[in-house]
């Protein structure tokens, strides 16, 4: 009954034309259990996952199924990709090859960029939110989720040349060496989104590995993947290079153990996995001695500025380089 | 090292016989290395003109007779008194191991026992991690921060006062010439205290706004070949950021981590606040996996490295690793050539290669090799084996049979597959362990000699022709703890530099260690830094 128009009425903004018409339609349906024609046929949108700055679909051509609205069980459901482990590693493989690229450009630009996406956030507010709606989010809830997520955007944009020199130090040897230390970026981060909040916790954990130099696979969340998708048009309209941030959509559980095991790994960021997962992952990243980062934040401590914007958050995906060059004549 | 290596001091024929034949094991001079008739005195490097093999420029050879037999000049350890036994100290106290065993230190020069020291069982592990708990509670926690940093203060004087002591038990234990121990372990073991000692008072200001925290009781596990000075690397910054430690030194070297506990003792620490468990793998592996420590430290093998990573899998406690290298040291065609032959020695044969950010890999800019390697077999022809009691030794004792056998092994291997080897023809000791100073040229990367970890005085001599070339083959291992690069050109160092893989880059130098400075690893040489500002991070929570 009323297949599809809620989905229809719902894409984008809330109150998208032809809401009234498919609302309508979807009361009359009840009366009959017949068939309500929609004033307007809506377009679907084919979700796809995001790597090297394209939008494709999974290699192995299975999807998910993801409900309307949470808690709607049954008919309304959107076709999700399924990431396979093939997936996986191509996604790695291109993160890999952007690595260079993205850790060389200047501090200033990384800035440039990231302030940019700010810009294309702040463009799809309405997008956002209504994505979010549909992933089961009250509408003030979902409108504050994304006014959060465009400042972590812009907070992290004015990070990109400055947590060098709060981590960076010069070290008074004993000796006639002139000694100094500075941050590197690590390489490739597997980041695996929290489930809630779906936008601003992909965010949030996307922004201080990518402000270092890093770049990054994302697993986003299952809850919510179609808002990671969305997501991922603000970033491939930023000028963000292909491949800095590869976002992949289906099961954590499937795909995330072959990332931990995969060499050019260089780290993990493990946003509330249970315990079991988190286990077996940590042990599979020690076969490459990977920076493993597992954390569990609340809800509200994704919204805790002052805590998710501390330049700790960078620090976690650094390395530390210390050269020394003898000072003499 | 002074630098007068290509200064001849006397001519006489053949190096391979120069100083007598050793018993540096048996055909480890490579045949096609021998040097010739010739005699040469060279100059600052000019008489090394690069020729083809059968050249009589390339077949001579620096050869220094008798000119450079030294008579032993051996340090007194008459007044070192060793006790014949050792228990752990745990809560302050020295306690006999519940077990009831004990296991034999040697002297790797000599094979002889030194002493007998307590092995720790999980049970000891136990107590000595519940007398952390308890002074990290009861005293640590509490003290003002600047009385901690004056117990930390009283540890580096009382270290100063018995530094020629611990120099002499350092070299007899470990095998390490009493040179390095006294001048290079001591001193640094020392200045890492009173570095740490500083910061007690100062965290706030270290992490301004990130209310930085102590963890609580820190785990830490340290090697054989700096006995001391990661004693001191582990212990100082824990102590200075309020953690209360159990060290467990490893099972070949422990004597100079229990004269440190006698120190500790005697400067009237508070109980418990540092205990020392000693005993070798299975002791390690019960502190690591214990529940009541908040953090492991480990500095050793990449193998035992990866076990414990992941034998803390899941648990949430704080780790740091500091492992295994294989580092590059670069050295390009307009390189101070003398200085870098110092650099490549100093580099490999430092504490008998038992270094994990040992260059062990040098990369030479192909029109450079031949008088490089020509200018290194001269230098190492000067290099001493032997008494590591003897001020003028050079290269000391390997610390443990099972050490010898590892590099004997893959030294092996490397003959094995294909590379061309040469050993310094020197006397050795007909007891203990001995590995004269050897380098291959003629390494391919995929050479188990240019691949893993030998942690002996072995180098690994290859070429490239551009700088991309060198940096593929600098990075491309596993490891990225350290590496070097030679140039005379500013702009070109950096470009280097930064483009290495690796936590510690020496330029124009090699194998330096500041307390103010922070070392540690890129991928799989570890992660988490100690020394400097950063090295408190180990140590800390902070927001």
């Amino acid at each position: 009954m009323a297949r599809g128009s809620k989905q229809d009425a719902g894409r984008g903004a809330p109150q998208a034309a032809g809401e009234g018409e498919a609302a309508a339609g979807e009361a009359s349906a009840s009366q009959e259990g017949g068939f309500a024609q929609p004033a307007r046929v809506g377009i679907r949108k084919a979700y796809k996952m995001f790597v090297g700055g394209a939008f494709v679909r999974s290699e192995s051509g299975r999807y998910t199924q993801v409900p309307e609205h949470a808690g709607v069980a049954g008919e309304n459901r959107e076709n999700v990709p399924r990431a396979s482990r093939k997936d996986g590693r191509d996604a790695v493989k291109v993160a890999h090859e952007a690595w260079a690229g993205w850790a060389g450009r200047t501090a200033q630009n990384r800035g440039q960029i990231l302030y940019r996406l700010g810009e294309m956030l702040d463009a799809r507010r309405g997008e956002l939110s209504g994505s979010l709606e549909r992933g089961g989010v009250a509408a003030g809830a979902a409108q504050a989720e994304v006014d959060a997520t465009v400042d972590r955007a812009i907070a992290y944009a004015g990070w990109t040349d400055k947590y060098q020199s709060l981590f960076a130090s010069l070290n008074p040897v004993a000796g006639p060496h002139f000694n100094f230390t500075s941050p590197e970026s690590l390489g490739v981060v597997v980041i695996v989104a929290p489930e809630r909040p779906a936008l601003l916790g992909l965010a949030g954990a996307i922004l201080p590995v990518i402000t270092a130099g890093n770049t990054c696979v994302v697993l986003a969340s299952t809850a919510d993947p179609r808002t990671a998708i969305t997501f991922a048009e603000a970033l491939a309209t930023s000028d963000l290079p292909g491949g800095v941030v590869n976002i992949l959509t289906g099961s954590v559980a499937e795909v995330l153990p072959h990332l931990a095991r995969h060499v050019e790994v260089a780290a993990l960021d493990l946003h509330g996995l249970e315990p079991a997962l988190r286990k077996s992952v940590e042990e599979d990243a020690s076969g490459s001695v990977k920076r493993v980062h597992a954390r569990k934040l609340s809800e509200e401590g994704w919204f805790d500025a002052a805590a998710t914007e501390s330049p700790r958050w960078i620090e976690r995906f650094v390395e530390l380089k210390t050269i020394w060059h003898p000072a003499g004549q | 090292m002074s630098d007068d290596s290509s200064t001849a001091k006397a001519a006489a024929s053949g190096e391979g016989s120069a100083r007598g034949r050793g018993t540096a094991g048996s055909g480890s001079e490579g045949g096609r290395e021998h040097g010739a008739q010739v005699a040469v005195t060279a100059g600052g490097g000019s008489a090394v003109s690069a020729g083809s093999s059968g050249d009589p420029a390339r077949a001579a050879a620096l050869a220094f007779g008798d000119a450079w037999t030294y008579a032993p000049s051996v340090e007194a350890r008459d007044h070192v008194k060793l006790a014949s036994r050792y228990e752990l100290f745990v809560g302050g106290r020295w306690v006999a191991p519940s077990s009831g065993r004990y296991f034999e230190t040697l002297n790797p020069a000599t094979e002889e026992k030194l002493a007998e020291v307590a092995e720790a069982s999980e049970k000891d592990v136990d107590l000595a991690v519940q007398a952390a708990r308890s002074a990290y509670e009861r005293y640590w926690s509490k003290l003002r921060p600047l009385d901690r940093g004056k117990y930390i203060y009283r540890i580096a004087r009382a270290l100063q006062e018995k530094a020629r002591e611990f120099a002499i038990v350092e070299s007899l234990d470990g095998g390490k010439p009493i040179k390095e121990s006294r001048d290079i372990d001591l001193p640094l073991a020392i200045a890492h205290f009173f570095y740490y000692a500083g910061w007690a008072d100062k965290l706030a200001y270290a992490f301004p706004g990130q209310n930085p925290r102590a963890l609580g009781v820190a785990g830490q596990i340290i090697p054989w070949n700096f006995p001391l000075l990661m004693a001191a690397w582990k212990l100082a910054p824990a102590l200075a950021t309020g953690n209360t430690c159990v060290l467990k030194p490893a099972e070949t070297t422990p004597l100079t981590s229990l004269l440190l506990a006698k120190v500790i003792e005697e400067a009237d620490l508070p109980p418990g606040v540092v205990n020392i468990v000693t005993g070798a793998g299975a002791t390690g592996a019960a502190l690591a996996q214990h529940q009541g420590v908040d953090k492991v430290a480990f500095t050793g093998s990449t193998e035992v490295g990866k076990r414990i990573q992941r034998q803390l899998a899941g648990t949430g406690k704080k780790l740091t690793l500091e492992l295994g290298g294989k580092a590059a040291n670069i050295v390009f065609e307009d390189a101070p050539l003398d200085q870098a032959v110092e650099g490549i020695i100093a580099g490999i044969f430092f504490n008998q290669g038992h270094v994990c950010c040992a260059g062990s890999r040098l990369l030479v800019e192909e029109g450079i090799h031949e008088a490089l390697v020509r200018k290194l077999r001269d230098r190492m022809a000067t290099m001493r084996v032997g008494d590591p009691l003897d001020k003028n030794t050079d290269v000391g004792a390997i610390n443990s049979r099972a050490q010898l056998d590892r590099i004997e092994e893959l030294v092996a291997a490397g003959e094995r597959e294909g590379a061309t080897r040469y050993t310094l023809g020197c006397p050795l000791p007909q007891r203990g362990y001995w590995f004269a100073p050897t380098f291959f040229t003629g390494v391919s990367q995929s050479h188990r000699i240019a691949r893993e970890e030998i942690f002996g005085p072995v180098l690994s001599v290859m070429t490239f022709r551009t700088p991309d070339e060198a940096i593929e083959k600098a990075n491309n291992t596993m490891y990225g703890l350290s590496a070097g690069v030679w140039t005379d050109k500013g702009a070109r160092s950096f470009w280097v530099a930064q483009r290495l893989r690796a936590g510690v880059v020496w330029a124009n130098t090699f194998n330096k260690f500041d307390p103010s400075s922070p070392f540690g690893g890129y991928k799989e040489s570890g992660f988490g830094r100690e020394g400097g500002r950063q090295g408190l991070l180990a140590y800390l929570e902070v927001e």
